[in-house]
């Protein structure tokens, strides 16, 4: 998108954006503050915006705090993503009746009933996922109409990150921090001592068709060099940084690296990195029957590669150790995830830093890998 | 149903299992079936040799069951152990009752690359299941082939599977050689484990194929004996078990290294999964 087409919306003109949902039959989620975090939900209008709110975040620590403006988007990422709306946590894939022979009669797929939705808020890193989401359950030889259904008409505003959290490392993963597609609309949102307002790039006729209903003015020098000037801001403050050179080959060749061992004394197998990811995609089924037998129904819930049963066959888990479930979760976000879907899991979003209870930072156990082989080297 | 209806109402798609009746039975073991089963829409299930279907008993749960029947038609088969709450339901399904099926999933055999080749059928146990379509397809198009052999083997006599049809196989041109862990003084063939009946069977190693499946033990010293015979491990087929719980790649359930069990294989060349199956746990 060229910098000439971008556009600014002022903050008091800013609700003018649902309106413009609203009319053209959008169900808005975005961020908003509950239980002292910033999760998507849906929302009505800004004032349901994490308005003056920032977080702090580190490993194995997450904190709202009050910023000294009163920004829409000043934080990074909370715990959810937007798998919830791709992927919901549960899902009924069909309901049935048994009939008098046992078999399944009136069998009806789930309905499609989810809303269109407006995505407000995404960020670089999360449009990443979602693509990689997309290919995951969209891009194989099967695919399930209700999750392609779930991805249909659905809108894309995306919010450029104008600060980058401590447990970031987007740059490192190519995905981040300023989104470049996969957005209808991008806003970048500028504070200055006297003036609230958004700089907006297009990305879509959609996007395009939206803006023509908001307020806007075309963006001048000076708003698109304090938009730029976020942009880098963010950039220049990345807190964490993995190295991807070789890193498939890297994790093949460390499948016994006794770092396993240590990063699994710490791992609890809790799965929290597994649900807060933006990408992790496991599920299972359970079939779930009326007291009666006459009724019954399949769902699908999100499940995680550090449980178990995860992994179980007839004679036992193949995976029974922590050390062996983290190498799963981490060797398949950063390594088999390429053989398998042709790109890396993960986004750098550091939301498996901050919300794992103890603190277990993927940056660090890749970095404590590739110093074991240096170390290795160096060896006579 | 009216039209409209019909309009709002979803595509299945591969999530939604289709009802077959239960239309024959027969039990092979102490705690194993064969079900035939034909669809209550009429259309016949096309699958190739060494795919797999998700089957289930009403409210109790899907497994993935691989396909046993013939692929040149009639019913659909699978031969399934009871051995937990779903597979203890499907095997407890009465003639006229139904099933629910989902796929068929996964890579086949590759029978076309072994045109001209001996084939070698080593089966462990259950395992042979699996290998059932293949053997009928080898046998049904045996002048495309060189020698066919099957190599099967159980823990004990009475855990045979197909045992009637092995002598018809044999009776067709298949060599067939069985053996099994420990027997009674009833058992008057081989005792032992089946990779001891490698060096048995006459094969070309320098472009004969093998088909394998059974216990993940059982099929690494047979592929270190197929060696010791010449036979490399690319030539070396063999089907692997995995939680698989969508058949659609979209689960997570059965990876296997930098692949899917239900997308990539249950079909592998076994010299794509030996650097993957020599790490424990993995």
């Amino acid at each position: 998108m060229s910098e000439s087409a971008s556009h600014t919306l002022e903050r008091q003109d800013f609700d003018e954006l649902f309106g413009a949902l609203a009319r053209r039959g959008y169900t808005v989620v975005g961020p908003t503050v509950r239980d002292q975090a910033i999760v998507y939900e849906e929302i009505a209008s800004s004032a349901e915006l994490p308005i003056g709110w920032t977080d702090e975040q580190e490993a194995g620590h997450y904190r709202l705090r009050r910023r000294e403006d009163a920004a829409l988007f000043g934080y990074n990422v909370g715990p959810h993503s937007w798998k919830r709306y791709q992927l919901p946590p549960e899902v009924r894939l069909w309901r049935a009746r048994r009939d008098a022979d046992g078999g399944l009669t009136e069998l009806e797929p789930e309905p499609r009933t989810a809303p269109r939705y407006a995505f407000l808020g995404a960020r670089s890193c999360e449009l990443h996922a979602m693509g990689i989401l997309d290919r995951v359950l969209l891009g194989g030889a099967h695919t399930d109409p209700a999750d392609r259904a779930r991805r249909e008409d659905v809108l894309v505003i995306a919010v450029q990150c104008a600060q980058a959290g401590n447990t970031c490392f987007c740059s490192s993963m190519g995905t981040g921090p300023t989104a470049e597609s996969g957005f209808d609309i991008a806003l970048t949102e500028v504070l200055e001592q006297d003036r609230h307002y958004f700089v907006l790039e297009v990305g879509s006729e959609r996007g395009g068709e939206l803006l023509g209903e908001l307020r806007h003015a075309p963006a001048g020098q000076h708003e698109r060099a304090a938009a730029s000037a976020a942009h880098d801001r963010a950039a220049a403050q990345m807190g964490r940084e993995l190295d991807v050179t070789d890193i498939r080959d890297l994790l093949y060749r460390n499948l016994e690296n006794p770092r396993w061992e240590e990063v699994a004394e710490r791992c609890l197998s809790c799965g929290n990195c597994t649900m807060v990811c933006p990408t992790c995609f496991c599920t299972s089924v359970e079939d779930v029957t009326d007291l009666a037998g006459e009724h019954v129904e399949r769902h699908q819930r999100w499940d995680s590669c550090f449980t178990v049963d995860y992994s179980h066959i007839h004679g036992g888990s193949v995976r029974a150790s922590t050390r062996s479930r983290y190498r799963q979760w981490m060797t398949h976000k950063l390594a088999t995830w390429i053989d398998q879907f042709g790109s890396s899991g993960c986004v750098g979003c550091g939301r498996c830093i901050a919300w794992c209870p103890v603190g277990i930072d993927i940056t660090e156990e890749a970095r404590a890998i590739r110093d074991s082989e240096a170390v290795g080297d160096a060896r006579p | 149903m009216g039209a409209a209806a019909e309009l709002t109402r979803p595509r299945p798609g591969p999530m939604v299992p289709a009802s077959f009746t239960v239309t024959g039975k027969r039990q092979e073991t102490a705690d194993t079936w064969t079900l035939e089963l034909e669809p209550r829409d009429g259309a016949r299930l096309e699958f190739a040799p060494g795919q797999f279907t998700m089957l289930s008993a009403f409210g109790a749960g899907e497994v993935p069951i691989s396909i046993s029947g013939d692929p040149g038609g009639g019913p659909l088969v699978h031969t399934v152990r009871a051995v937990g709450l779903a597979t203890a339901a499907i095997c407890a399904a009465k003639p006229g009752e139904a099933l629910g099926v989902r796929g068929p999933f996964g890579r086949p055999w590759p029978l076309e690359e072994l045109e001209g080749a001996d084939v070698l059928v080593v089966a462990g146990g259950i395992g042979l299941a699996p290998l059932r379509p293949a053997i009928l397809a080898l046998l049904a198009g045996q002048e495309r082939y060189g020698r066919l052999r099957l190599l099967y083997g159980g823990r004990a006599p009475d855990q045979l599977l197909y045992t009637a049809e092995l002598e018809e196989w044999s009776a067709r041109g298949m060599e067939v050689a069985v053996t099994v862990d420990s027997a009674g003084p009833e058992w008057l063939g081989h005792v032992g484990v089946v990779p001891r009946l490698v060096h048995r069977a006459r094969f070309d190693p320098d472009s004969a194929g093998a088909l394998l499946c059974g216990p993940e033990v059982m099929m690494r010293f047979t592929v270190s004996a197929l060696a010791q015979a010449g036979l490399t491990s690319e030539r070396v087929r063999a089907s692997m078990e995995r939680n698989m719980q969508c058949g659609t790649a979209h689960c997570g359930h059965c990876q296997l290294g930098p692949t899917l069990v239900c997308r990539d294989g249950p079909v592998y060349a076994w010299s794509e999964l030996e650097r993957w199956l020599a790490v424990r746990e993995l």
